[in-house]
Order: structure tokens, then C-alpha cells, then sequence
């Protein structure tokens, strides 16, 4: 089994294997989720908990309906009207989670690093729905398949990240991601959108829309995540949209056969052009929302196989290794 | 139509020469020096007297939009032109601020409409020069603006100054910063010291110019940005500013011209038209400040006109309005530092013309073969009493009101066009 990980944290603690193994098997989810009937079995009997401490509706209904397709029992939690208003901390909220017996929990949370947090005081397996601008990693996943089912492959790629590069936990997942399948990543965006040191990580960054397109494969589109701004990065969103929005004659210097990805929500005539959005040759979106659903169950199918074994251990009398 | 200038003083700043020889121009543009005069040339005997670049003046507040009774486009261009300054460059401090792409092209349109003299215009670097979110630096970049700043409106939030700088810096755009430490000189109005404490006037330590400009240069090495120190007044700022120079740091400084003349004794009884911002400083930061644009440390000099009606100075000190006018002072006052062997006539045309045209990207500035035909045609040793009420600005708050000076304009031509005197006739 090259699947060793007991939660999905991030795409970090990731190998290459496991990351085609999570891969190959959302290629067959993809196949089934295409089907009349779609309903497995895989998580029969077990409990999936989703907490969204951060409004979500896209990403939440993505888990629950992955949940769902493979029997589980699911429950959403929202974090936002609940016990933690009333002053609970995560330490808390971890341990009440604990005496509900939950085996899979989805968690989004607005501080970069809660989600570890949580997941070292919880007893079962944990799925990173997002945390801060740290990590977002089944949207990283998703968009590997979908470039991979529309490229054939997912290495040797040139892939430019555009946009509010500082905000975004899709980017650093998905630089992460593609860095460890060896392709060339672009990130592209106003030096005040541009957090210090990933050039460190061989990334190549520019400041220009043109430059950076350049001959790319895949050009990545992020939301300008204005609720996460304390105002003032761009002067405006039309001088954005004039220098970073993507549109036909920006698009041009990518290569002829690129794709267009964009995580949703999108904010037409922010970041992207509502033609490019709606070109069906170049634009990937609605796929990617597609692959999105299959991912997370391939996610919480291994995740699941990994704590069935734990516990199975367990039982034995062996220690986890 | 060809236009040749003979027996003139030529100032020329970039050789640093001034002797007498010839300038001939063609269409608008300088396309020789010291040669004969070809065929058909309208010939000006310029009668040995001094002719140099146009002055390209660098912060001039003209009251478009908002403030047209204290000054309009026409009254500063005639100004301007009397004054020999070819090239204005105009603050974004106006009622209604220029934040603005499209404000920026309504002023542009005035000014072309109205004006004899070039005008360029800066833009705020915050919305409404509030300094709070940055404006459209791009946009306005592209409409024409030739500088940012937020003029003495200080932007006390350094995190808002670090990403404008930022984003500044990524457009290759220069920044004009007032440097000074807005919370200690909150409310004052003249320099802390003897003067001051004798008068009663409520006074800031010139400590404070240099605190604002220690930040400023240190958000510059952060981010790289192209930056413009409106005035250093003070011998406190200028190791700061020499620092950051020999490290290589992308920064250049103004000074104007009445804290080059003038200091702080100069308010006497109480005399409004002698407040300025920064206010003026004691004689010992004046001779440094002038050394300082002597050996270039400082780089531009400038009148940082600032046109007050009477009922904004007609006031008790502490609440008069601050500001002088000077388009039309500025070369006689300036010359001062010429009689007093302070600097030569191509020095002080460097730092009148030749610098702040180059900070800015201008082609101005010059008297080189190929520039614009902007030209001041001057005699530095005419003495006069200037009388206020002569002066072209519709504002007339100069402190050099019944002051005796040297230099006077005898003709101005911009793109080879006289705006000022009558020679041509």
C-alpha cells in the first residue's frame, strides 16, 4: 500500500507515490460519479464530521456529497454559529468532538496551522479543508487530476499561479504539489500580492502578466481574496483587472493549447474575463469542480483504510508505527 | 522658422560652462551651438546678458480644481513665464485632490488650454490624501503623472507607505515623500529654539524632518522604490541623505528656495507671509542646507509656490495658512546665492533645471543640441524693490515683498516660442 499517511493535513508530508496513488484512485471515482447510481459502500458505518470554522459552501458541499457517495454518515457542523461564539477554544471543541466518536473529520479553519492543531488532539483521521493562507490540499489534488486528464500527464508542465499569490492557501498547495512533480511554476502578481522567499523555493515570480504567461501549459487564476485583506494591496479592482486580469490578449502569450483554471468563486472582471470563463476550449472550471468530488473521496476512502488498519492493529495488541 | 540667439552668456549646466557664444533653433528645438546664423534666421541679440535652460519647477501648487481664486492655470503659467520657468511641475494638493486618472486629464486639458509654460502634473500616492489605500498609481502613470506624493500630508501608517512603495516600485514610478515626523510637528509653526521661545510660537525641532526621512530611507531600502525627498531644511537630515546615497539607495532631495534665503529671524513681527512648510530654520541649518545643494548633496532646487489669499494670511500666526508664492521670485531669490559666491550660474541652473527635468524624465532642462528650445533669457545683476502687487499671481503672499534683489527676466521661450518679452519684436 503506498498510502501511509493517517491524516490529509497538507500536500507537504506527501511522496510522489501517494500522491498519483490518491491520483489513480480518483480516476475511478470520476468513472462512477459519472454513473446513474452512484452510491458505494467504502465508508459504510462510519462517521464523517464536517467543521467549517470559515464560511464554505463550495468545498463543504464537495465533502458531504463525497461522504454521502460512499455511505457514509455525515453531519455538518457550523462552526460559525456555534459553542466556539460562545468563547470554546479548538482544544475543547477537540475533546467534546472525541466523546462523539467521529472517524473522519473534515476541518476548515481561518488561522494557518489550526487544523494540525486540532488533529493532534483528535482521534480520528483529519482532512484539511483549508487552513489560513497555509495549505488547501484537495484543491491541489483536484487540480492535479483535472491537468492530468487534460494533458496526460502532471510533470514537465510550465505552470503560472496568478494573482493574490500572499492570501492563498491554493497557491502554496499547489506550488508544493506540482514542485514535487517536477514542473516549472510561474507565479505571477502585484509585488504587494507577492509574499517574500518563494523564489527560494524555485519558483520563478514576475510582475508582469505578459512575461510570465509566456509559453505556459496551465495558467492558474486565484480569486483577489478581499476578505482577507486589511485594505490597500491594489489600488483598485479595475487597475487589477487592467494589469492582472486574464484576458484574450494576456492569455495570447500562453501557449495555444493552455487551460484555464480558476478555484471558484470567481470574481469576473477582477482577476478573469467572463469570455475567457466561459470558453469552453481553454476554460477547465466546471471540471475541476467535477474532479473536486472525486478527489475528496478518494482522500477519505484511503484515509479510511489506513484507520481500519490502525484500529485492526490495535485490536491485536500492536502499536501504530 | 529658425531663431538664432547670439551674443549670450550661455549657462550651460551640463558642461558647467558659462561664456558667451550662440544657440540656433529650429522648429521648436536647439540644433546647434556656437555656429553661424543660417539664412533667413530670425536673429536675437541677446546683448551679452545670461541665457540658460527654462527652470523646471519642481512642486507648485496651483489652486485647479477648487481653489481658482488663489491661482489658476493662466495666472500661474504668466507667472511662470515672467519668472523664466518653462516647465511646472504641479502638486496633486488641490480641492478635490488629483487621485484620480480622470481628474488627472481634466487638469492636463486646463492646463494645455490655459497656460503659456509646460505644465506636468504629480498624483496623490493615497486616495484623497488620506493615507489610507494607495491611488491608481498605474492608471494614473499612464494618463501622464509624472510623480506621486501626498505633498505635507504625511503618510503616518508605515504599512501603507511600505506597499505603496511596493507597488510604486513595480511600475518604475518615483515617489515624492515630505519627510517629517507628523505627530511632533503636529501644530507648530515655526522651529523650536530662541526665535520661537521668544515669540511665543508653538515650534517642532528640526529632529523631526530627520526622524520622517530616517523612515522614509529605511522603507526605501525595503522596497527599492525610486524616491524624492520634497525639502531637506535642516543640517540634522543631511547625514541620513548622504548615507543613503553612498549606499546606493535610489533617492534624490529638494530644497526650496526661501530656506536657502531666508531663516527663521526673517518672521520678525509676527508676519505671516514668512510661514512656510517646513517652517524656516535657524542661519546654521541654512548655510548647511546650502552647501548642501552646492556640492550636490541636495539635488533640486524649487519654489514650492504656494499661493494664499489675503484672508487665509490676514490672520494671528499660529492659525495663518503656510505657503509662499514664488514662480516669479524664484530666480532673482535664487540668484542671492549666486552673488553671494554660494554657487555658480551653471550649478545653480543644474539644480533649477537640469536635475529635477532628468529626476523626472523630462527632456528639459538642458541647452544641448537636440533639446527643446526652452529657453530664460535673464540679466543677474539688474537690481530692483519688488512690489507685490506686480506680481502675476493672482495670490500675492511673497516674503520678498519691498526686498531689494538682483535678476531680472528679460525673455522666456518655450519649444522656441517667446511667452515672456519682447526681444523678437
Amino acid at each position: 500500500m503506498s498510502f501511509r499517511q493517517r491524516h490529509l493535513l497538507g500536500i507537504e508530508p506527501l511522496s510522489p507515490q501517494e500522491i498519483l496513488t490518491i491520483l489513480d484512485l480518483a480516476d475511478r471515482y470520476v468513472d462512477l460519479n459519472r454513473r446513474t447510481v452512484k452510491r458505494t459502500d467504502v465508508l459504510e458505518g462510519l462517521t464523517q464530521i464536517n467543521m467549517f470554522f470559515e464560511n464554505s459552501t463550495r468545498t463543504q458541499s464537495s465533502f458531504e456529497l463525497a461522504g454521502k457517495r460512499l455511505g457514509a454518515d455525515v453531519m455538518n457542523m457550523s462552526m460559525q454559529t456555534s459553542s466556539v461564539k460562545k468563547g470554546e477554544t479548538l482544544i475543547d471543541t477537540a475533546l467534546t468532538l472525541n466523546a462523539m466518536h467521529p472517524d473522519l473529520l473534515v476541518v476548515r479553519h481561518p488561522n494557518s496551522g489550526a487544523v494540525n492543531l486540532l488533529a493532534s488532539k483528535v482521534e480520528c483521521a483529519v482532512l484539511n479543508a483549508g487552513d489560513g493562507r497555509h495549505e488547501h490540499p484537495t484543491q491541489a489534488l483536484l487540480d492535479a487530476l483535472t491537468i492530468r486528464r487534460k494533458k496526460g500527464r502532471i510533470q514537465r508542465l510550465t505552470v503560472a499561479i496568478c494573482g493574490d499569490i500572499a492570501h492563498s492557501r491554493v497557491a502554496r498547495s499547489n506550488l508544493i504539489l506540482l514542485g514535487k512533480m517536477e514542473n516549472r511554476i510561474r507565479l505571477i502578481g502585484p509585488p504587494t500580492l507577492m509574499p517574500a522567499g518563494f523564489k527560494e523555493f524555485g519558483a520563478e515570480v514576475y510582475e508582469d502578466m505578459n512575461e510570465g504567461l509566456k509559453d505556459a501549459d496551465v495558467v492558474m487564476m486565484l480569486r483577489l481574496q478581499k476578505e482577507r485583506m486589511d485594505g490597500g494591496f491594489i489600488p483598485s479592482e479595475r487597475e487589477y483587472f487592467h494589469r492582472y486580469g486574464l484576458d484574450a490578449a494576456k492569455l495570447s502569450h500562453a501557449r495555444p493549447d493552455a487551460i484555464v483554471m480558476h478555484p471558484g468563486p470567481m470574481n469576473r472582471g477582477v482577476e478573469i474575463d467572463g469570455e475567457i470563463a466561459d470558453d469552453i476550449n481553454r476554460s477547465v472550471i466546471q471540471e475541476q469542480v467535477e474532479m473536486g468530488v472525486a478527489v475528496r473521496m478518494a482522500c477519505m476512502d484511503l484515509l479510511a483504510q489506513n484507520l481500519r488498519a490502525e484500529r485492526g492493529r490495535a485490536l491485536n495488541g500492536e502499536t501504530y508505527a | 522658422m529658425t531663431l538664432h540667439f547670439h551674443n549670450a552668456r550661455l549657462i550651460c549646466p551640463e558642461s558647467g560652462t558659462d561664456r558667451i557664444g550662440s544657440l540656433t533653433v529650429l522648429d521648436g528645438r536647439i540644433i546647434a551651438r556656437d555656429a553661424e546664423a543660417p539664412e533667413g534666421a530670425e536673429l536675437i541679440d541677446c546683448g551679452g546678458k545670461c541665457l540658460g535652460p527654462g527652470i523646471v519647477d519642481w512642486g507648485v501648487k496651483i489652486g485647479e480644481p477648487g481653489e481658482r481664486h488663489k491661482e489658476s492655470f493662466r495666472s500661474a503659467g504668466l507667472a511662470a513665464a515672467a519668472g523664466g520657468v518653462t516647465t511646472i511641475i504641479a502638486r496633486p494638493d488641490t480641492e478635490a485632490s488629483i487621485d484620480t486618472p480622470e481628474t488627472l486629464e481634466f487638469v492636463t486639458r486646463r492646463a494645455r488650454e490655459s497656460s503659456p509654460v509646460r505644465i506636468r502634473h504629480m498624483g496623490a500616492l493615497t486616495k484623497g490624501r488620506q493615507g489610507r489605500e494607495m491611488t491608481e498609481i498605474g492608471f494614473l502613470q499612464d494618463a501622464g503623472a509624472v510623480a506621486f506624493t501626498d505633498t505635507d500630508h504625511v503618510i503616518s501608517d508605515a504599512k501603507v507607505l511600505s506597499r505603496a512603495f511596493t507597488y510604486a516600485r513595480s511600475l518604475g514610478a518615483l515617489v515624492v515623500s515630505h519627510p517629517q515626523e507628523p505627530a511632533l510637528s503636529k501644530g507648530a509653526s515655526a522651529t523650536s529654539g530662541k526665535f520661537a521661545s521668544l515669540r511665543g510660537i508653538p515650534a517642532v525641532s528640526p529632529q523631526a524632518e530627520r526622524m520622517g526621512l530616517e523612515r522614509d530611507l529605511a522603507l526605501v531600502e525595503m522596497t527599492g522604490v525610486r524616491y524624492h525627498a520634497d525639502q531637506i531644511t535642516s543640517a540634522l537630515s543631511l547625514p541620513a541623505l548622504e548615507r543613503a546615497k553612498a549606499n546606493g539607495l535610489n533617492v534624490t532631495a529638494g530644497v526650496s528656495v526661501h530656506h536657502v534665503t531666508l531663516n527663521e529671524y526673517d518672521v520678525g513681527d509676527y508676519r505671516t507671509f514668512f510661514k512656510l512648510t517646513p517652517p524656516l530654520r535657524s542661519e546654521e541649518d541654512r548655510m548647511a542646507v546650502c552647501d548642501a545643494l552646492s556640492s550636490g548633496l541636495i539635488d533640486v532646487l524649487c519654489s514650492m509656490h504656494t499661493p494664499q489669499d489675503e484672508e487665509s494670511k490676514r490672520l494671528p500666526f499660529e492659525e495663518a495658512a503656510a505657503g509662499a508664492v514664488a514662480l516669479e521670485t524664484f530666480l532673482p531669490a535664487a540668484l542671492r546665492l549666486y552673488h553671494a559666491g554660494v554657487m555658480d550660474l551653471p550649478g545653480l541652473f543644474r539644480a533649477m533645471a537640469l536635475n529635477p527635468a532628468r529626476r523626472l524624465g523630462l527632456e528639459a532642462g538642458t541647452i544641448a543640441i537636440g533639446a527643446p528650445a526652452d529657453l530664460v533669457l535673464f540679466d543677474p545683476d539688474a537690481p530692483f524693490v519688488l512690489d507685490r502687487f506686480t506680481l502675476r499671481s493672482k495670490s500675492k503672499n511673497t516674503p520678498f515683498d519691498g526686498a531689494r534683489m538682483e535678476g531680472k527676466v528679460l525673455g522666456t521661450w518655450v519649444g522656441g516660442t517667446c511667452v515672456f518679452g519682447d526681444l523678437n519684436a
